[in-house]
């Protein structure tokens, strides 16, 4: 056999040289090189780029990657109580197996006409989340959590033509971070204790856009005062804009039954996986009032009928959105953000259903509320505020000499991850559907054996 | 069959294919979800809670004051799990991705092949199931791969540092500006720097992102050339000048040879320059953001480094910057210390968070992989080819009727080409839009262009490397044959499609405040006139 | 606005338009150019073009036209029927003879009316219908000059919008320029436009599902968006000239000073500074101190205005047609600084490369003006767009 067949790569068929060749010929070109006529030499790279020698083949990209996977821990579920806006939770297979479609994975922006299944299958999404959510108007996702906060607010902004951004609680660093960076120039942020009190303070500075407040904070505490920031701040005719944890919403009130004018989080709780923070994605729900409406940057998919009797199609709402800010100032973007994560939370919510959502709610609950129970009665562990509810995530405080840091590490030891620091003698811990009672006893053991 | 008078009157030879496929799109007529199921199926079960848990908290729930109690369950569809998955697959039959067609209509998105190998890494549990908070040791692979990529497109862009953090183009055009805003703000000459310079034919996203930062956003308009007005670039500059954002090639696959000089304007007014890179598909190994002598730029992982779209995210965008602007990246960074990985997140100047951890992770593992497939002679390979597919796919198209080039006739084309069909619609009075939805009668379809329309009735493709002469050629025809319908048979364009899951959308209830339905819960209020 | 009140549609044909076009003349308006036309070979054209249009209107609509060339020559050719409700007097080539049948049309009650023509047969429509026409009226281009914007791209795409609109489906109505151009001036070579009025016009618009990417939400080149900038440029209290067009119009509009003339410069003072800071862009209502100003009563004023113009019609002419009123004494006066350019992003895109034209009859000053100009396009945007004389 001959060794001179070209190894021409699977990926770029049109590198054979014979078909190379022809193509040139066929444009009447002589060489690649004439359609770089453009660059100018000195832009030129005069030499190859500096990179590792290509792998050569598909067994060897395998074994490549094999290498750097092998040095990765894939934590059991019910060794891992890490949270904190990231989750491990049961990821059905059925949604795997959807959003892994080629159809779905590889498809792009078409028209209805090519990509009825998108339209439909993310308005679905909408529309599911907006039985979750309790209100009419859901966004095709955006990039995060963080962002759907962000852009919450920005959103609240334009309304109210305001300047001021009443933040509630212990909100998670990072995310204000984003917030922080998004809004700069523009709004002022007011952070305030979760007190009613220090919300009606903070409001009586007036020119307030919005009061921004979580259903479950950065600890995972339920704040029970939510029904009392809304009220405040529509008194002061400022927005409520409440972020919640979606997962939650099959046992807690949705915030728009309390009045919250826009509720925003993470779908990540909803069958996407972590993949080391991959997995997020943001979501924006607001009552369908045409001024809200009108200052949502991203698409919103709607239901409309075509030209033949009883069949539907899917397109954009208010494509020309109108704005009726008192004072623009740029109306954001719309792009490629996560879309397929709204198809994976669609599915997820589709198969759980209204009695799946109430029970994995509730299984949460229960699990957090024995979590903190049992590792409070831990000697050296108590809990900082043992009378709250708590939804997955909860915080403990460590009354011994050995720190956070150090009990961390010592439970790595053990093969378990969790108690992450915040604070020298706080650590931060998580449980979901997925732990059972061993495995928080097996915590719990394993604490009183670090905590001193 | 024993029969042989019988099977002899069949002709064994089966017809060769048409020219062009006769294509019909799925059509499952599949109702909506909430049309589906009964209540007591059951999709999915979650566990409940231990008995023995139970037994020591009771009812959590009822520790909350009853407001914060929901009241009744969500009004979600109840069904079982094969009429879920049925209904889904049904509906990724109707959806038409790049692994099923000629995807070369989507200009500037350069949807090119993305490898299946890549997927079995990310879906690997040693990717989607690692939690961002493990402790380093326990996720030194994933942060290794990290910050080799980072230094793989450091090389390719030039650049000194490397974010992988934004969760898309337009998240990394942001930010971009965002390094910018810190950049003057530490200078002291934010409130003086208030105007971004950007031009036409640059993704909108960068008007977008800088004028959402608070800046002035001035326009540079092509001249008669195409290439963006340099002398309304002069004239533009000055003190107020904060930077410019720029494409190049500019989405008209024209790549503008004075770009350099465009920095130079720039620099010498103070101010930055950040490369929108977009459009790199073409260039790579070819010219690099350094050598023009730019501060940013900023690649697409979802389009140059072949990353899955997933109709539209999660995607993933890489920020280049000088050593002068490291200081501003968001953080975290991932170093090495010489014996291990870390996480760098104490950067005092950093802008702070763009997306939560590192970013999209499983798309960075992806783009990694491709880049090592290729090394540097495959992406110039890439290049090369993705201009070669383009330049063959101009020869091609530019000969059909009613079709036009606009813009520095002559010259070639880096990766794709904005065409216009404006000699077509004064002929028979369709657009471009008529002539996008008949090409899905084909099993294809292409884009127009970003508003508003600078070329009139736009059409704008890219090949990319990844589709072979006969997938152009076939492209090609389906085109042509399209146009031949416009001028002799207008109505089966103006009606089109006709061989799609749905015909064409009536969009008026899309735009009327009283029956626009977001979703069913508004759709039965509004439309069906049911009460909630 | 999408519904139809009634699918009865009148159509009036000026059967001369085009004629000069094809002979190399500028135009066909005027008796002597159309003996000139005819002499030189010139045949009609427009009553072929009209019945391209009627052969593609659906035959549940009620025609209603003209007697002979002006409209039932056309139905006859499409081979479909029509009620004639109005008889020329004479040869039927006059402009009055178009205004006489539009006002017949309108008085039978059309929904919609079709004429067909040029700029020159858009204006005598205008004429007819007064100065606010709220009949929507759509052009079948058959005219040699057609940069008005009431035209259809061609005789099927207005077939096309008038079926829609009679199927009441998608169409939106807008106000579009009705724009002439000097004949005598362009004959003799010089190009020159000027501004009529407005027509109502029904709009199918070119609905594009492929919202992948790109700034989202309003039109940046909203009147209220550009009229936010001008407020901010001009001060509150500040005085203003504003040009004709229907941008400037809007912008007055959205400075709280409705009734601007359309075709004529106005004198206009800011509101005051408003009280209440948090409230910015609500600021208090501007005033109209002049309407459709002479240049006598622009040139003792009690401060330097600033100048805000809008390019009109196809040309992208700025200043030195339909604004004369603005003397190169006051422009001096007034200075490049104070000159604010608005026109939107798709307006500037229209251009396709072409330069901003000035010729403000005083060669010096306007070489001192020619050069790049900042264009508001927009709240907080801006272009920097070629001027040049």
């Amino acid at each position: 056999m001959s060794t001179r067949v070209p190894r021409t790569h699977p990926y770029i068929p049109n590198s054979a040289p014979q078909v190379r060749k022809a193509m040139l010929a066929a444009i009447g070109a002589q060489d690649v090189e004439e359609f770089y006529a453009d660059i100018p030499a000195a832009l030129r790279l005069d030499r190859p780029l500096r990179l590792p020698e290509p792998l050569g083949s598909e067994a060897r990209l395998v074994a490549h990657m094999e290498e750097l996977l092998s040095r990765n821990t894939a934590v059991p579920p019910g060794r891992s109580f890490l949270g904190a806006g990231c989750y491990r939770h049961h990821v059905p297979a059925v949604v795997d197996e959807i959003i892994n479609r080629s159809e779905f994975l590889t498809a792009y922006a078409g028209e209805p006409y090519e990509d009825h299944g998108r339209f439909q299958a993310l308005w679905e999404y909408q529309s599911l989340m907006a039985e979750l959510l309790s209100v009419e108007v859901v966004n095709v996702p955006t990039y995060d959590g963080f962002q759907a906060a962000a852009t919450a607010l920005r959103m609240a902004g334009r309304a109210t033509g305001r300047r001021r951004l009443v933040l509630v609680g212990a909100i998670d660093p990072d995310r204000l971070s984003r917030i922080r960076d998004y809004v700069r120039g523009v709004h002022e942020l007011v952070p305030v204790p979760a007190d009613p009190a220090a919300v009606r303070a903070a409001l009586a500075e007036g020119d307030t856009a919005a009061v921004y407040a979580q259903l479950t904070d950065h600890d995972g505490r339920v704040d029970q005062d939510l029904p009392q920031y809304i009220e405040l701040a529509h008194q002061a005719e400022a927005l409520a804009v409440v972020h919640v944890n979606p997962l939650s919403l099959g046992v807690l009130t949705p915030p728009a039954e309390l009045g919250a004018d826009l509720t925003c989080g993470d779908l990540q709780p909803l069958g996407i996986h972590p993949g080391y923070g991959g997995g997020n994605a943001g979501f924006i729900g607001s009552p369908d009032d045409e001024r809200l409406v009108a200052e949502y940057p991203s698409r919103l998919f709607g239901l409309a009928p075509t030209d033949v009797p009883g069949e539907y199609g899917f397109g954009d709402v208010a494509y020309e959105r109108t704005s009726f800010a008192l004072r623009e100032e740029g109306k954001e973007w719309v792009g490629t953000a996560a879309a397929l994560h709204g198809i994976a939370a669609g599915v997820y919510l589709a198969l759980m259903g209204p009695h799946g959502m109430r029970e994995i709610g509730a299984t949460i609950l229960a699990n957090t509320a024995y979590a903190r129970q049992r590792l409070a009665s831990v000697p050296g562990v108590e809990l900082p505020d043992p009378q709250a509810v708590h939804f997955a995530d909860f915080t403990v405080r460590y009354t011994g000499e050995r720190t956070a840091a150090e009990i961390a590490e010592a439970l790595l030891a053990r093969g378990l991850h969790g108690g992450t620091p915040a604070g020298a003698d706080e650590g931060r811990y998580c449980v979901t559907e997925l732990h059972t009672r061993a495995d928080i006893d097996r915590l719990a053991d394993a604490l009183e054996e670090t905590v001193k | 069959m024993t029969d042989h008078q019988t099977s002899g009157s069949v002709d064994p030879r089966i017809a060769p294919k048409p020219a062009l496929r006769r294509f019909h799109q799925a059509r499952w007529d599949e109702k909506l979800i909430f049309e589906l199921g009964t209540p007591g199926e059951r999709g999915v079960l979650p566990p409940l809670p231990e008995p023995t848990v139970t037994a020591a908290v009771g009812d959590p729930a009822e520790l909350l004051p009853a407001a914060l109690r929901r009241s009744s369950p969500p009004a979600l569809p109840e069904l079982g799990q094969q009429q879920v998955l049925r209904h889904y697959l049904r509906l990724s039959q109707e959806n038409l991705g790049a692994d099923l067609n000629v995807d070369v209509g989507q200009g500037t998105c350069t949807m090119k092949y993305s490898p299946k190998v890549n997927d079995t890494f990310v879906r690997d549990p040693r990717i989607a199931a690692l939690h961002p908070a493990q402790d380093a040791s326990t996720v030194q692979g994933v942060l290794e791969l990290v910050h080799r990529l980072e230094q793989l497109l450091k090389e390719i862009s030039g650049m000194d540092r490397v974010s992988l953090q934004p969760g898309a183009g337009s998240a990394a055009i942001w930010t971009n500006v965002s390094v910018i805003r810190a950049h003057h703000a530490a200078r002291g000459e934010l409130e003086q720097r208030d105007e971004i310079i950007t031009t036409a034919f640059s993704h909108p996203s960068n008007a977008a992102c800088a004028k959402t930062a608070g800046f002035r956003v001035i326009t540079l308009h092509p001249d008669a050339d195409g290439y963006p007005d340099i002398e309304a670039l002069r004239a533009a500059v000055g003190p107020r000048t904060a930077a410019l954002l720029i494409t190049n090639p500019e989405d008209t696959g024209i790549y503008n040879p004075r770009i350099a000089e465009f920095v130079r304007i720039v620099h010498e007014a103070g101010g930055l320059c950040a490369y929108d890179q977009a459009n790199a598909n073409g260039i790579l190994g070819i010219t690099r953001a350094r050598e023009a002598g730019f501060d940013l730029c900023h690649f697409n992982l979802h389009k140059t480094f072949s990353t899955p779209h997933a109709c539209g995210g999660p995607a993933a965008g890489a920020c280049g910057v000088t050593a002068e602007l490291a200081p501003y990246l968001p953080r975290p960074t991932v170093e090495f210390d010489g014996e291990r990985y870390v996480l760098d997140d104490d950067r005092p100047d950093s802008i702070g968070k763009i997306r939560p951890y590192l970013g999209v992770v499983p798309n960075l593992v992806r783009a990694y992989a491709w880049i090592m497939a290729l090394g540097a002679e495959g992406l110039r390979e890439a290049a090369e080819t993705a201009v070669l597919n383009n330049n063959y796919l101009l020869h091609r198209v530019r000969r059909i009727p009613g079709v036009s080039v606009p813009y520095a006739e002559g010259r070639p084309r880096v990766e794709q080409v904005r065409y216009s069909w404006q000699q077509l619609n004064e002929d028979t009075g369709l657009h471009s839009e008529d002539l996008g939805y008949r090409a899905a009668d084909f099993g294809t379809h292409y884009w127009t262009s970003h508003h508003p329309y600078v070329v009139p009735e736009p059409m704008t493709l890219e090949p990319t490397e990844s589709y072979s002469r006969a997938d152009l050629d076939e492209y090609a025809a389906i085109l042509a044959e399209v146009a031949r319908e416009a001028y002799e048979d207008p109505e089966t364009v103006r009606t089109a499609p006709h061989r799609s899951t749905v015909h064409r959308i009536r969009h008026e209830p899309l735009d009327d405040p009283a029956v626009w339905a977001v979703s069913w819960r508004a759709y039965r209020r509004k439309v069906l006139g049911e009460q909630p | 606005m999408t519904s139809a009140p009634s699918a009865r549609i009148g159509l009036v044909v000026n059967p001369v338009a085009g004629l000069g076009g094809r002979v190399g003349l500028k135009g066909s308006d005027g008796a002597e150019v159309q003996r000139r036309a005819l002499a030189l070979g010139a045949h009609p054209q427009a009553v072929a073009r009209a019945a391209l249009t009627l052969r593609r209107l659906p035959s549940d609509v009620e025609l209603v036209t003209v007697d002979g060339p002006m409209g039932a020559s056309s139905a006859q050719a499409a081979g479909r029927p029509a009620r004639i409700v109005h008889r020329p007097s004479g040869a039927a080539t006059t402009a009055a003879d178009t205004r006489a049948a539009v006002r017949a049309l309108a008085a039978a009650g059309v929904g919609l009316l079709l004429f067909c023509g040029g700029d020159g047969t858009a204006r005598d429509v205008l004429d007819a219908l007064g100065p606010d026409p709220r009949l929507p009226v759509l052009g079948i281009p058959a005219g040699v000059k057609m940069h008005s914007a009431v035209f259809a791209v061609h005789p099927r795409a207005a077939a096309e919008v008038a079926a829609a609109w009679a199927a009441g489906r998608g169409v939106r109505l807008e106000d579009a320029e009705v724009v002439d151009r000097d004949e005598a001036a362009l004959r003799a070579g010089r190009v020159s436009a000027r501004l009529y009025g407005r027509l109502t016009v029904p709009v199918l618009p070119a609905r594009v599902q492929q919202r992948k990417t790109g700034s989202s939400g309003p039109d940046p080149g909203a009147p209220a968006g550009i009229a936010a900038e001008v407020a901010e440029r001009v001060g509150p209290g500040g005085l203003l000239l504003l040009g004709p067009g229907s941008t400037t119009y809007a912008v007055a509009a959205a400075l709280g000073a409705p009734g601007a003339s359309l075709t004529g410069v106005d004198l206009l003072r800011l509101g005051p500074a408003n009280a209440n800071a948090t409230a910015a862009a609500t600021a208090t209502a501007a005033r109209i101190l002049i309407r459709d100003a002479r240049a006598d009563q622009l040139r003792a004023l009690p401060a330097t205005p600033h100048i805000a113009l809008s390019p009109i019609g196809g040309q992208g002419f700025l200043l030195g047609r339909g604004n004369q009123q603005l003397t190169p004494e006051l422009l001096r006066a007034t200075g490049r600084d104070r000159l604010l350019v608005l026109a939107t992003e798709a307006k500037l895109a229209a251009l396709a490369g072409r330069p901003l034209l000035l010729d403000t009859g005083d060669p010096d000053l306007d070489d001192a003006l020619t050069g790049h100009v900042r264009v508001i396009t927009g709240r907080r945007s801006g272009a920097v767009y070629r001027l040049s004389a």
